[in-house]
């Protein structure tokens, strides 16, 4: 399960982050992952409690904001919802896409004290 | 002005660390010192202590204050950060370097056994392999040319570039052109982990059958080149190639796509000859 070692490097960040914010709590962590990012909600919020454990990040709240695999069309410019497994265009169904977003997997904000 | 406890003029708009403007939610505001804080109700466990004038006494920055740090980075930038330098000295050796992922048993050494064989003496190639547990792999890929090192990389089920980049000096000098990176039999994991590669290589054994692209988007999308292989057996399994073309296509239109089998050689020809170019 890649969530553990995932959520390994989070927690390592985030002691990193607080380290250099003075902050000694960590109330909550809100993450953005794309859902073309190859990382799963569910394993995850299971991972990140274990791997958080005897660190600052212990009993965080962990926000997951889920983002939609987009692509913009180079045929006609617009961008579009990625119905997955299909990639093409949502306005004129055109296949010369490029992805903009969903492969993201990024710390969005934390609320520290 | 803030509403809330009349600190200053409340800078809603602030350049980040990266110098680009970043804009500060409703119910936050900035301090002069970069700080950001809220006032909604439910946030706040600090008091202000007024002096009249508007000015309030907390220190700042006061460090024990709770406050919402606005991040936007991402959670592997440590491996990127390994992915790079891994990649900057790959190119400054004029080094092709491909991350070959696949499920177990898709076939991933044998292509590379026979690849090496036929570029023995024409492009020098170097591998570094990655497996959870034992080196069998290392040891079916001596003797054939390129230098090979293995990774056993224990309880995890991918590799990482820090992992990668430590062994070069293993496997690569000076006359290196390609380097192949087996990573771990895994169609998940490896494709979240940048290890500083020009581009990934997808496997697909015919009998893993057409639907696997469906199935597993992330890497079959991120990858630039697919490789169908054991086409030899397309007469013994449940697999469709057109149906396959197909599920390949819809994901990711513009992705090579080689069918061949290392064991007859059908198809291999296609594929050297696509390596040799890229090095040439």
């Amino acid at each position: 399960m890649h969530e553990l070692s995932l959520a390994t490097s989070l927690v390592e960040q985030i002691t990193v982050i607080m380290g250099n914010e003075g902050a000694s709590t960590l109330h909550s962590i809100t993450l953005s992952v794309g859902r073309f990012s190859g990382v799963e909600k569910e394993p995850f919020e299971f991972a990140f409690p274990l791997a958080a454990e005897g660190t600052p990040a212990e009993n965080t709240r962990l926000i997951i904001e889920v983002t939609e695999m987009k692509v913009k069309c180079k045929a006609c410019g617009k961008e579009t919802v990625h119905d997955i497994p299909l990639a093409k265009c949502g306005k004129c169904g055109s296949l010369d896409v490029e992805i903009v977003s969903g492969r993201e997997f990024k710390i969005k904000s934390m609320e520290v004290e | 002005m803030c509403t809330s406890c009349g600190c200053g003029s409340a800078n809603l708009r602030k350049l980040n660390k990266a110098g680009k403007e970043k804009v500060v939610p409703e119910g936050y505001h900035v301090h002069s010192d970069g700080t950001i804080h809220t006032h909604a109700d439910d946030l706040v466990d600090h008091q202000h202590h007024y002096e009249g004038g508007g000015q309030h006494a907390h220190p700042h920055p006061d460090q024990s204050e709770r406050r919402v740090l606005e991040l936007e980075r991402k959670v592997l930038e440590k491996n990127d950060r390994y992915a790079g330098e891994n990649r900057e000295f790959l190119a400054k050796r004029g080094i092709l370097a491909v991350n070959i992922i696949s499920s177990p048993g898709s076939g991933k050494t044998f292509l590379l056994e026979k690849t090496l064989e036929r570029l023995k003496g024409k492009i020098p190639c170097a591998v570094i392999v990655g497996d959870i547990q034992s080196s069998n792999d290392a040891r079916r890929l001596q003797g054939k040319g390129a230098k090979v090192h293995q990774i056993e990389t224990k309880s995890s089920c991918h590799l990482h570039a820090e992992q990668v980049g430590n062994v070069f000096h293993e496997v690569i000098d000076k006359k290196t052109k390609i380097l192949f990176i087996e990573n771990v039999g895994n169609l998940v994991c490896p494709a979240a982990f940048d290890l500083g590669e020009n581009f990934k290589i997808a496997l697909l054994s015919t009998p893993e059958g057409e639907d696997k692209p469906v199935k597993y988007p992330v890497i079959f999308s991120d990858a630039k080149v697919i490789v169908l292989t054991k086409i030899d057996l397309l007469d013994h399994v449940d697999c469709d190639l057109k149906k396959v073309r197909k599920n390949i296509r819809q994901l990711n239109p513009g992705v090579f796509v080689f069918e061949l089998s290392a064991k007859t050689g059908e198809g291999m020809d296609a594929w050297i000859d696509y390596l040799a170019k890229l090095t040439a």
